[in-house]
């Protein structure tokens, strides 16, 4: 039988999520087949297709999914899930949004939030934000499974896949679209980045985010927050790094003002390279970090700054 | 109209779990139990929607051992109504428990059932998105607003880019997202007033739901451990090491 990836992507560029997912799918150990659900996105397929160990790309080009809304994109998926015996998404806001919904539907389990597969149907996912990991195996049957895109490197072009045309189920009409107010940022993606520069608590207004702005900007690296940064209203939801934000990875994580807390941790400590700035040094951070540095961010940010200019960064 | 909101007893937030030694799962033995954060902002939603007069009745419904009903009496000191407690022993999987919640919705018929988005302790982030497909009804998942409309709600979702607004018609499913609103505590009158408020105790058997799980545990065990590095004196010092003995800017 086949997998099928459902891909991430905005109409114009495939993400890099769709690529780590098929490299999952791969370790299943069957052929993979990825599905493009959205509208004017003939490039995306065009992507897709190259990705290695694609076999096929099924595009479904609507104008009802130009953004994949729960209930269309769960009926699009039910069509064909007949042909597949395990359907794959990445655990983006997208993809936690609609595949619980297509499990359910075909009243099998979901495993979710993959990190490894140890066989065909047994994987490695962590719960209690990763301070435990189970290991748990999948009944006989479809499998429906999130991925967890840190955990896999993703898959490299040089495939040719045929593409072809699906169509659209009727719309359920029981949701709608209304609009989209998405954080507008010349810098790399967080899920993506190889350098992250977050602050926390500590940073103590949004005004003082643009220090990290300006050390981001010179590492060409993402700017990420601590849910206490977000809920002070610092920053927006979509800089959250932790248990129930973004779980991120890069080579470099720079930890400002951030103490620390389980759930934080939980969507970093997978980082190649943890250094934190905290003048607590008592924080929890510092038992993870390669490299801490006790002082005043209000200092230290400013210096790094310098520092950077005079490296020539 | 009638909100539901179902409660999961968790190990509370704060706790650092451990893992047993025989890695059948993590010790739950003499840990302080809570209700999942996220069903808290569930219940909070629930009880803003009833004080503007959007909402008639607040059920809250746990589905877990016998003293899940200590969940199911915070929500009422919060402001539900009356709670059904499904009891159940071990472990159930969130399909079943989406099983469990849409035979309640089938004779409750609820306006709205609020859920949080993932449970703390699972971390599966399921069981609203599966009782949406159970019941056919729309979802709107991740929720950082909620406006009721006629017969219908605009829910502004939290979503990887920014923030996201959907419509959906009623009856619905929302699941919670942190910023929906910061839960009340509970005052002392309120609940002395909840130890008075109705629990039924059901079993899964009386809804015809089957909950043994369908996935198995082969073990559980602890991640990598990360060891604590160096200090450094200088953000100077830092940088260097970032640079020539990590090699990472």
């Amino acid at each position: 039988m086949t997998s099928l990836v459902i891909a991430e992507h905005d109409n114009k560029t495939l993400k890099d999520a769709t690529a780590k997912t098929v490299a999952a799918a791969a370790l299943l150990g069957q052929p993979v087949h990825v599905l493009v659900a959205g509208h004017n996105a003939g490039g995306v397929a065009e992507t897709a297709s190259k990705l290695a160990g694609v076999e096929k790309v099924l595009i479904a080009d609507d104008a009802l999914f130009e953004r994949l809304v729960a209930e269309t994109a769960a009926a699009l998926i039910l069509g064909l899930a007949g042909n597949y015996d395990a359907i794959l998404a990445p655990a983006t806001t997208n993809g936690k949004n609609f595949m619980p919904r297509v499990a359910a539907m075909l009243d099998v389990p979901q495993i979710s939030e993959i990190l490894g597969v140890e066989s065909p149907d047994t994987f490695r996912r962590p719960i209690y934000a990763g301070n435990a990991i189970q290991t748990v195996q999948a009944p006989a049957g479809k499998k429906v499974i999130t991925v967890r895109t840190t955990a896999f490197k993703p898959a490299e072009g040089a495939g040719s896949a045929a593409i072809e045309k699906v169509s659209a189920p009727a719309d359920p009409g029981i949701s709608k679209f209304v609009g989209e107010e998405l954080s507008k940022s010349e810098r790399p993606e967080l899920t993506s980045a190889k350098i992250i520069i977050s602050g926390g608590r500590g940073m103590q207004s949004g005004e003082n985010f643009h220090m990290l702005d300006k050390i981001a900007d010179k590492l060409h690296a993402a700017v990420g927050a601590s849910r206490a940064a977000v809920d002070a209203g610092f920053v927006p939801n979509d800089y959250q790094v932790g248990q129930t934000g973004k779980v991120v990875a890069p080579d470099l994580y720079i930890a400002v003002g951030i103490s620390g807390a389980i759930q934080h941790l939980a969507g970093m400590k997978d980082s190649k390279v943890i250094a934190a700035i905290n003048k607590d040094e008592e924080a929890p951070i510092f038992q993870v970090a390669d490299y801490g540095l006790v002082a005043d961010l209000f200092k230290a940010i400013p210096e790094m700054d310098e520092e950077l200019t005079k490296l020539g960064y | 109209m009638k909100v539901i909101v179902p409660v999961k007893r968790v190990i509370d937030y704060n706790v650092k779990v451990r893992v047993k030694a025989d890695q059948s799962g993590v010790d739950l033995a003499n840990v302080k139990m809570s209700m999942n954060p996220f069903d808290e902002i569930g219940v909070e939603e629930a009880v803003r929607l009833k004080e503007k007069g959007k909402a008639t009745e607040i059920i809250a419904v746990s589905i877990g051992p016998q003293q899940a009903q200590e969940q199911i009496r915070t929500a009422l000191a919060m402001g539900a109504d009356r709670g059904i407690l499904v009891k159940t022993d071990g472990e159930v999987e969130p399909l079943a428990v989406a099983k469990i919640l849409k035979a309640i919705c089938e004779v409750e018929k609820p306006g709205l059932v609020i859920l949080g988005k993932q449970a703390i302790d699972d971390d599966s982030n399921q069981t609203g998105q599966m009782l949406a497909g159970l019941l056919g009804w729309p979802q709107a998942t991740f929720a950082h607003t909620l406006e009721m409309g006629d017969g219908s709600a605009k829910v502004e979702r939290e979503i990887d880019g920014g923030l996201q607004t959907v419509e959906i018609k009623l009856p619905a499913i929302v699941t919670t997202d942190l910023r929906l609103n910061e839960p009340r505590y509970a005052s002392l009158p309120n609940i002395m007033k909840a130890k008075k408020k109705p629990i039924d105790e059901k079993s899964p058997a009386d809804y015809g739901v089957d909950v043994a799980p369908r996935l198995k545990v082969l073990k559980v065990s602890e991640p990598p451990k990360r060891q604590a590095g160096v200090k450094v004196k200088t953000v100077a010092e830092l940088l260097d090491k970032l640079k020539n003995e990590a090699g990472v800017i």
